[in-house]
């Protein structure tokens, strides 16, 4: 088959050996920052952005892969050992791996983990090697009414299927919107949101703004809330599974990973809805109920496999159209057009090589992190000793260096300062922060797509739903705005009153 | 008058406060045991949790003793010897450790700092 000799091509492109070193660092990296708390695989790429210009495309990329499922491996890690999610998508890990670990088990929640994400990756990744080409087939025939339509709605259920509060997040959508107008209009060439300031006539590099809402927030956040802890990490040897601890993990392996993907392919999965319904489902179907709270190796194994099967789904929508779904993905993009890459369902046929190789090293990526997790993760454990002054300082010196790099403007430190001073407010008054960079990288492209439909109908508004994957579309952005609504109606079942009360457990932890 | 001992739970702490055990009870006087963090890490294993604690309580019991635990941001040496000079330490007890080039490189020495900065005659032990 023609998709079989293409991937076979990636791995052609991927295993040079130049090639394996990059994936080797970015996996490296990736684990490192998955470990640490507060820092992400979406800041790490922001941080590389500008260091990775002087590279080619395949390299870096190759890099990027590496850190997306890096981080995943590694929030677990912190997870079981420390009570402490790594990452969001940990969060629920922690629940009965930490349990686990106290009870002595901490090298088979380890395990299971780790053996989990790679087997979730891999089918994760076969996956995404099956749908994504069949996707770009339906997705070039659309029009811009279309992918207006569709871009719509992932900016919407982004912002108001995650997260806590839909006010917060429509909060942060509309500043990310608002930083993206900044600049010259692309038809009309007037100067919009640009207070005179003319370096700011070419808009505001997205890459600063990545750097300053991730980086300098979270250490301006860091720096405001430095509390001091001394946590003790639980000791533990090489990670190991037996025999019971195999024949309980692979079913929760398997339907985590069946819960992962779809979430992480649709516009706004993210990881944490299906890593919180594995747990459900695995509590439920447990033949040792009476363990869940005490450490039951089910509650570590779904959603593990969920969360990596999540990242694969994730990059489903991001390589065939050109939309992302969580942070990491729409730094990647960032990334594609800072090397003048236009994504989008045209991008398998233009950039065969680059995106096969990507897909190749997802693979490569997955299993060398299973070689380096497996034995390693108490070693990893330990960065959790670096004192936060001296990791911050160092991010905080990277981000003002890129930000620099950028356009070597010393305007753009400026900007960064600002933006960092947002990053920091928003954090404060809890508005996440994906909303703002999703609308900041697809609030130009919404646009042009929106004023490529209107000269299409010739101004007439009618146009943007004049063909019918826009109209199914809007009914779908329609069903998420009366979302509430259901929900509550929800609420009266006994299922959804379940769910909801798991849900109040997890938050209140 | 009173023994200070640094004590972190490691080999080398848990032999220097064998020592200062048995020179508090040969000089009859107070034992003062120093267990801090800077606090500004995620984990530091070598500040003492409450059951470690409590096993350290049990294992002074008959000595009269007296246990500083607390995270005030400043590094160990500098909380011995600010205990050391409250207390009016006649011996503040360390254990040494070796250290490869590289850990020399990153990190400083706490024995270092007591030894050359003690109001008092200090005694090194190693495991």
């Amino acid at each position: 088959m023609d998709v079989w000799s293409s991937l076979l091509g990636g791995f052609a492109t991927a295993l040079t050996p130049e090639n394996l070193l990059y994936a080797l660092l970015g996996v490296l990296l990736g684990t490192a920052v998955g470990v640490l708390p507060g820092l992400g695989p979406a800041m790490t790429i922001a941080l590389l952005l500008p260091v990775t210009f002087a590279l080619p495309a395949e390299n870096a990329f190759i890099m990027f892969a590496g850190i997306y499922y890096g981080g995943m491996y590694g929030g677990s890690t912190t997870s079981i050992l420390l009570n402490t999610p790594g990452e969001s998508s940990s969060v629920v890990t922690a629940i009965e791996g930490h349990k686990m670990a106290k009870a002595g088990r901490a090298s088979q929640a380890l395990a299971t983990a780790a053996i989990g994400s790679f087997i979730a990756g891999t089918i994760g990744t076969v996956l995404l090697v099956v749908l994504a080409p069949l996707v770009v087939k339906f997705a070039v025939s659309l029009g811009n009414p279309s992918y207006f339509a569709i871009m719509v709605l992932s900016l919407l259920a982004v912002t108001a299927v995650l997260g806590s509060s839909r006010l917060r997040g429509f909060c942060a959508l509309g500043l990310g919107l608002a930083i993206g107008l900044i600049g010259a209009d692309q038809i009309s060439g007037q100067r919009r949101l640009t207070f005179g300031q003319p370096l700011l006539v070419d808009g505001i590099d997205v890459v600063v703004v990545a750097v300053a809402i991730f980086a300098v927030g979270e250490a301006l956040w860091v720096a405001a809330h430095l509390r001091r802890t001394a946590a003790h990490v639980i000791p533990v040897g090489q990670p190991w599974m037996g025999k019971e601890d195999w024949k309980r993990s692979w079913k929760p392996w398997l339907r985590g990973t069946a819960f992962g993907f779809p979430f992480g392919a649709l516009p706004a999965g993210g990881a944490e809805i299906p890593t919180f319904l594995s747990y459900v489902t695995e509590k439920r179907l447990s033949k040792h109920p009476e363990e869940f709270g005490h450490g039951a190796i089910e509650g570590v194994a779904g959603p593990e496999a969920a969360n990596n099967a999540s990242a694969a789904g994730t990059l489903v929508p991001m390589l065939s159209l050109g939309l992302p779904t969580n942070a990491t993905a729409a730094v990647m993009l960032a990334a594609f057009t800072q090397y003048g890459i236009q994504p989008g369902p045209l991008l398998f046929d233009r950039e065969p090589q680059l995106v096969w190789a990507l897909i190749a090293s997802l693979f490569i990526g997955n299993t060398l992190l299973l070689l380096v997790n497996l034995p390693l993760a108490p070693a990893w454990a330990r960065l959790l000793q670096i004192p936060r002054p001296y990791l911050y300082a160092g991010i905080v010196f990277f981000a003002t260096l890129g930000a620099y790099s950028v356009n070597l403007q010393a305007f753009d430190l400026g900007i960064l300062l600002v933006l960092g001073l947002l990053g920091f407010m928003m954090r404060r008054f809890g508005l996440p922060i994906l909303p703002l960079i999703l609308g900041v990288i697809l609030g130009p492209r919404l646009e042009k797509q929106l004023r490529t439909s209107l000269q299409l109908s010739d101004g007439h508004i009618s146009g943007l739903w004049s063909e019918p994957v826009a109209v199914v579309v809007y009914v779908i952005v329609a069903v998420v705005l009366v979302w509430p609504l259901l929900a509550r109606l929800l609420r009266r079942t006994p299922v959804g009153a379940a769910i909801e009360n798991e849900h109040e457990k997890v938050d209140a932890r | 008058m009173s023994v200070v001992v640094g004590y972190v739970p490691t080999r080398e702490g848990e032999t220097a406060l064998d020592h200062a055990v048995a020179e508090a009870r040969a000089r009859k006087t107070r034992l003062v045991v120093v267990n801090t963090s800077r606090g500004d890490a995620l984990v530091d294993q070598r500040y003492v949790d409450e059951e470690q604690l409590a096993a350290l309580e049990e294992r002074l019991d008959g000595v009269e003793h007296l246990v500083v635990h607390a995270m005030r941001g400043r590094e160990a040496s500098e909380e011995i010897l600010a205990v050391a000079q409250e207390h009016r330490a006649e011996l503040v007890v360390i254990g040494l450790r070796r250290r490869s080039p590289v850990g020399k490189l990153l990190m400083g020495s706490t024995a270092q700092r007591v030894l050359l900065d003690a109001p008092c005659p200090v005694l090194a032990v190693k495991p």
